[in-house]
């Protein structure tokens, strides 16, 4: 299982990323698209919604399940990517590369609060059980 | 395993091995006051042959009528090959099956009666059915509300629609914070007010357009259509899916180069192929542009092809049912009704394109013929200015329920109050002349109205009583 050590990451299987410009992008991580399964529609945000942490914004759908995605911060969201509405697979080819929405944060200390790829492996370690 | 419930001695095996003394001992903890002491107000068991003589005496007092009745259920003529094919052991349930892909027999019926009304209505996907028409129409008012991204919860419903379909989709949506906003309709055309709309215009998420309306009239859709998309709603169809064999399918409405026409159309499907049964089961329908498809309720059949690359029919899009997705399901009370949609499905195939649009045109020229007929008596005029589709309001100069009691008893049903759901229209009647009516039918009821009205109004009944009886 992949979990990147330059990523952030929520107990619902989110991983967050700091870009260069201050915006974070969002996706699900490897463990998730595993457990889904094939993907076969994104559902995401509008940019200009303003989401609060842990708010519901996105539905990923795959041939076993629909799936809310959470926001791992609070913040407004600036982009989505449409790419996958056309190719929701990529989720599934390289779920790191496939971000979903990008947020502007509101308060980008937030992002300390959530899980390093250590926690976050321990916590899927601990969810299998 | 037989079905057979469990006899004396398997509940008493079953009592003794967990410890039970008895079946009441068994369900002590529900408290006493909770437990109803048996049903009243059934009467004692009767033999077969009384149940049948019972039965027969309260079917035969509904009567024998010549019914001009219509206000959301019509009498229509049903090919017999219809019920007959129904009947088959095959089809014969009322839902979609549980191990679906088993039955292929049923999933490839549900398949072509989806491409049937998609076809029909000009949109791209539908359903497998709803419950019936008014509740199609609550899911479509619930749809147009989570596909729109700004949390707009409004809707604009005009008055046209239905009543009980009004009352329905109310009934559904209250409790989910959804406003539907009435909308109020031209006194002399009887169809919605496009200048009572720009005074409601201000956010809303969809505006339901009724085709043909209650009132049997023609709404300007193309106008209404591109109304509402150019306000960011969506514009959603309430249609009787048998006028649409004769008009412009929703999913052609508006008239700009840009429009996408209706998005949802929704309506109930009794007039094609399922009888009165003094009101229901009928089925509803529901289709939309595929960009709406992932909001859909209900279960929805696709063609695929096997392993082999043999064609086969599934269950498809299931992440929006409840089985999936639990309390975020489209829709957790979205019955459908797949006996009457087999009906649906044989009737459309044995009547063709060509057969559905000659009922149409023969129950629109019967309604224009029998409502010529009844303006030309003194005391009756048309109501509302609008084409109609089979369906009219007429005037009558005495009250309406001595006209509608005096003429049943000569063996016709009149047509419907319009009093009960608009007070402004009590001297009113909605009249529908169908398919299933002869020249003379209508003649008898011009006679009959005539005579009816000469009599109140103290003129000589030139028409003796008598002709149905």
């Amino acid at each position: 299982m992949s979990i990147p050590a330059d990523l952030k990451y929520t107990k619902t299987h989110e991983w967050a990323r700091l870009e260069a410009d201050g915006h974070v992008s969002v996706g699900i991580t490897h463990h998730a698209q595993e457990l889904l399964g094939d993907m076969v529609f994104v559902e995401n945000p509008t940019v200009g919604r303003k989401l609060a942490a842990g708010e519901e914004c996105a539905v990923v759908e795959s041939v076993k399940a629909a799936s809310d995605v959470y926001a791992p911060i609070a913040g407004e969201v600036t982009a989505a990517n449409g790419g996958l509405e056309s190719a929701p697979e990529s989720i599934n080819q390289d779920p790191y590369a496939a971000w979903m929405f990008k947020l502007k944060p509101s308060n980008s200390v937030e992002l300390d609060g959530l899980m390093n790829a250590t926690s976050y492996a321990a916590h899927v370690e601990s969810e299998a059980h | 395993m037989p079905f057979i419930p469990h006899t004396e001695a398997d509940i008493a095996t079953m009592l003794d091995s967990i410890g039970a003394s008895s079946l009441d001992a068994l369900f002590d903890e529900i408290p006493a006051d909770l437990n109803c002491a048996g049903l009243g107000g059934i009467p004692p068991s009767l033999t077969e042959m009384a149940v049948t003589r019972l039965a027969h005496g309260r079917a035969a007092q509904d009567g024998f009528y010549s019914s001009f009745l219509g206000a959301g259920a019509y009498e229509h003529h049903i090919p017999a090959a219809v019920w007959q094919i129904v009947s088959r052991g095959e089809f014969y349930t009322a839902y979609t099956p549980y191990q679906a892909e088993a039955s292929q027999g049923t999933l490839q019926l549900l398949y072509e009666y989806q491409t049937m009304m998609a076809s029909l209505t000009g949109l791209d996907v539908s359903n497998a059915s709803l419950y019936d028409g008014a509740t199609a129409l609550a899911e479509a008012v619930l749809m147009a509300v989570r596909a729109n991204k700004a949390g707009v919860r409004r809707v604009l419903l005009p008055d046209t629609v239905h009543p009980r379909y009004r009352a329905v989709a109310q009934a559904m949506v209250k409790n989910q914070g959804i406003e539907l906003v009435g909308v109020p309709f031209d006194k002399a055309s009887g169809i919605t007010d496009l200048a009572a709309l720009e005074v409601l215009a201000g956010e809303a998420a969809a505006l339901v357009i009724p085709q043909s309306n209650f009132f049997g009239a023609l709404e300007r859709v193309d106008a209404l259509t591109d109304w509402a998309h150019a306000h960011a709603m969506l514009a959603v169809a309430v249609a009787n899916p048998l006028a649409l064999a004769l008009l412009k399918p929703p999913g052609l409405w508006g008239e700009g180069t840009q429009t996408r026409g209706a998005d949802i159309c929704v309506g109930d499907g009794q007039p094609l192929g399922v009888p009165l049964s003094s009101g229901g089961p009928y089925f509803g329908f529901m289709t939309a542009r595929q960009a709406l498809v992932r909001q859909m309720p209900g279960r929805m059949v696709g063609r695929t092809v096997d392993l082999d690359g043999k064609p086969g029919f599934v269950l498809t899009l299931q992440a929006r049912e409840q089985h999936i997705r639990r309390a975020k399901a489209t829709s957790n009370i979205c019955s459908n009704q797949g006996l009457l949609v087999t009906a649906a499905t044989i009737h459309m195939a044995l009547l063709g394109p060509e057969g559905l649009k000659n009922v149409a045109l023969s129950s629109h020229a019967n309604t224009r013929a029998l409502i010529d007929k009844l303006v030309s008596l003194l005391g009756v005029e048309r109501v509302f200015s609008s084409p109609f589709f089979h369906e009219a309001v007429i005037r009558v100069n005495i009250p309406v329920p001595d006209v509608l009691r005096a003429l049943r008893a000569q063996g016709i049903l009149g047509g419907y109050a319009l009093g009960r759901d608009y007070p402004e229209l009590g001297d009113c009647i909605l009249v529908c002349a169908t398919e299933t009516k002869t020249e003379d039918d209508l003649e008898q009821y011009r006679q009959q109205l005539e005579r009816i009205l000469s009599r109140r109004n103290g003129r000589d009944p030139s028409v003796p009583p008598c002709a149905y009886k």
